[in-house]
């Protein structure tokens, strides 16, 4: 079991996959020459050569759909974003090529393509630069999203994506990229639409994903102190959800809190709640609650930036509401 | 000896390809039109009446056992060049289940996987990069071969779009990303003058779209596309070129739609001469006339090429007719692959 930061095990995923499979190809701004504007294709220049690391303009709509058109011709392209934030400039090739491209020929064409790069709020960023836009992708049927808190998992989700024939986009946390974890040696796939449980609990269930998953298991500590156990499941992805994993959990525990630091409106997390809700109705002993990042664009004011975002005292007085153990 | 006469330096064969293609077209969307006033067609509906040599033309000129082809919304013409039956073509504007895409494309979304038609696009221009894509998998395979970055790519690719397209983001994007990777990409701006009801000149701040392949570098050429010969021999020479030297070329082609945008287009905005001018020129006469002047096309000919195409539109649409709706189930499927 080797410990490595996040972002090493993307690298690790990449350089794997490129060397097993010569259709896998890397394209995004300074993902060559630069090693990656966050340093997760450090290397693979050097050992791949120009032909399968291509650094782009910055014309986020075209080399994403330059990554469309390469993926019915048969490659497997990887397109990094150099976060999600830009991504919105591809959105049409995304939800309207990608997403639709087998729908819309009758089967006759495949897009095995992977969108990935850094998603939701970071530090002193702003509005533009600091935001979860995981529900925009989430949205679109034709589409899988994944979203890995742990370096093995961000490894094994991402020779998933590039394995399968599908567009999957993976939403890495920008504020995850340094951290450290024990991934497995040798090489292992994490199923994509699979959760897992990081924390056992009888007494209620947080569901979350990302870099939200740390907050949640340090108010689950914090529970547990007040003496409530906490059982903690992470989707990982998005789309398509583990629905079973929710409700196995939610009808053991009879209480839901859902947590993103996405916005609350028609998002993930209200989905998940809704599910929640609608399918596991009889055995809820609370409401299903929601927390979520402050439904405004992040202000750059650290004070009032980490006040937009889900915390361990909002986690717990949320869990406390749905314990009917309010302070 | 008639046999060993030729036009343009094109045999009779060849020729009467030209014409039997454009024939096909003119005679399906005759009939596309005629059923969707009989409501047996519905949603949006955009006719290529007008514009065949630019389509016969062009994929005439591919071989498209290797080579690609992409277009918009407006692709029945692109679909029937790159030879798709149009009892396929005529069953999917019907929605039935034996249509080109099963039914769940309908007009806008033709595809051919086996004739390397690859749609079929419904917004304007997002098929240009898609398309430097294709391209990019040809020169990706070429250079893998092992033969460096300057090895020729297997095959070429051709995207149409419409004047309206080439003002889109995507347009330059994609030029300029074809330009810099060196991609076999011939882009075929089918310039029917009329983006719906906005004239390209109002909305074109350089009128000559030809130069505009002067901004990447790229070889740009302008012909006449009610000219189906002249249409062959500029796409040849720029298929040509991205061929040997991988790189992009951008074909002009003036031409005319004679219908209005779409079936609930009322074409106020333009006059009924403008229509009759072009008409005037139609380029299936066109080719006749020249073919009749060379000696090349009897009128029995002519005749048996034209009810050809009339009858295997009435083929198409009695197949339609006859085929049966998707399964329910169809619904759920192809959403995801297995």
């Amino acid at each position: 079991m080797a410990v490595m930061t996040y972002r090493e095990a993307l690298n690790r995923a990449l350089d794997e996959e490129l060397a097993r499979d010569d259709r896998v190809f890397l394209m995004g701004e300074e993902v060559g020459e630069y090693d990656g504007a966050y340093k997760v294709s450090k290397g693979l220049l050097a050992k791949y050569g120009p032909n399968r690391i291509l650094d782009t303009p910055i014309t986020e709509l075209g080399f994403t759909g330059l990554g469309v058109g390469a993926a019915m011709a048969g490659l497997r392209p990887v397109v990094e974003w150099m976060t999600h934030n830009f991504a919105l400039l591809a959105l049409d090739q995304v939800v309207n090529e990608a997403a639709k491209m087998r729908y819309m020929s009758g089967g006759q064409f495949s897009v095995p393509i992977v969108f990935r790069g850094p998603n939701g709020p970071a530090e002193f960023l702003a509005s533009q630069h600091s935001q979860a836009l995981e529900s925009y992708w989430t949205h679109v049927p034709g589409l899988k999203v994944v979203a890995p808190a742990t370096p093995a998992d961000a490894y094994g989700l991402l020779k998933s994506a590039i394995r399968d024939d599908d567009p999957v986009v993976m939403m890495e946390a920008e504020m995850l990229y340094g951290l450290k974890g024990e991934v497995p040696d040798g090489e292992f796939l994490v199923p994509i639409g699979k959760a897992e449980l990081r924390r056992p609990g009888a007494d209620l269930t947080l569901i979350t994903y990302s870099k939200p998953l740390w907050t949640v298991l340090e108010a689950a500590g914090e529970l547990a102190r007040q003496g409530f156990e906490a059982e903690v499941l992470d989707l990982r992805t998005l789309r398509p959800l583990d629905e079973e994993a929710i409700y196995a959990s939610v009808r053991k525990t009879n209480r839901c809190v859902v947590v993103t630091e996405s916005w609350p409106q028609a998002s993930v997390a209200s989905y998940v709640a809704y599910l929640v809700s609608r399918n596991c109705f009889d055995r809820l002993d609370a409401p299903v609650e929601l927390v979520s990042g402050e439904d405004v664009p992040m202000p750059y004011n650290h004070a009032l930036e980490l006040a937009a975002q889900p915390n361990v005292p909002k986690i717990v007085a949320a869990a406390r509401r749905a314990l009917y153990a309010e302070e | 000896m008639a046999e060993k006469k030729s036009l343009g330096g094109h045999d009779k064969k060849f020729l009467m390809g030209l014409l039997s293609s454009m024939h096909r077209i003119r005679a399906f969307e005759e009939k596309a039109g005629q059923m969707y006033g009989l409501r047996k067609i519905g949603g949006f509906c955009h006719l290529y009446s007008g514009q065949e040599a630019v389509a016969v033309g062009v994929i005439s000129a591919l071989d498209l056992s290797t080579d690609y082809v992409l277009t918009g919304y407006r692709d029945h013409g692109h679909a029937l060049a790159c030879g798709m039956d149009p009892k396929a073509a005529m069953a999917e504007l019907y929605g039935k289940a034996a249509g080109c895409s099963k039914g769940k494309g309908g007009s806008m979304h033709f595809f051919d996987a086996g004739m390397h038609m690859l749609g079929g696009n419904g917004i304007v221009g997002a098929q240009i990069p898609v398309a430097a894509g294709v391209a990019f998998a040809q020169a990706y395979r070429g250079r893998l071969a092992g033969k460096g970055s300057e090895s020729s790519p297997s095959g070429a690719t051709v995207c149409f779009f419409g004047d309206g397209a080439i003002h889109q983001g995507a347009f330059h994007e994609a030029f300029n990303l074809a330009g810099i990777w060196k991609l076999p990409l011939v882009l075929v701006v089918e310039n029917n003058q009329w983006g719906m009801g906005t004239s390209w000149k109002k909305v074109s701040s350089n009128e000559d779209f030809s130069a505009m392949a002067g901004a990447y570098e790229a070889h740009g050429e302008f012909v006449d596309g009610m000219d189906v010969l002249a249409v062959y021999d500029a796409a040849s020479r720029a298929i040509k070129r991205a061929k040997a030297e991988g790189a992009p070329a951008l074909l002009e082609a003036r031409t005319y739609r004679y219908k209005g945008h779409s079936m609930s287009d009322p074409q106020k905005y333009r006059t009924r001469e403008e229509v009759e001018a072009y008409r005037a020129r139609d380029p299936i006469l066109h080719l006749e006339g020249r073919m009749e002047e060379a000696g090349l096309l009897s009128a029995e000919e002519k005749e048996a090429l034209r009810s050809k195409a009339e009858a295997l539109a009435e083929e198409a649409v009695a197949f339609a007719e006859a085929s049966p709706e998707p399964e329910a189930s169809e619904l759920y499927t192809d959403v995801y692959a297995g």
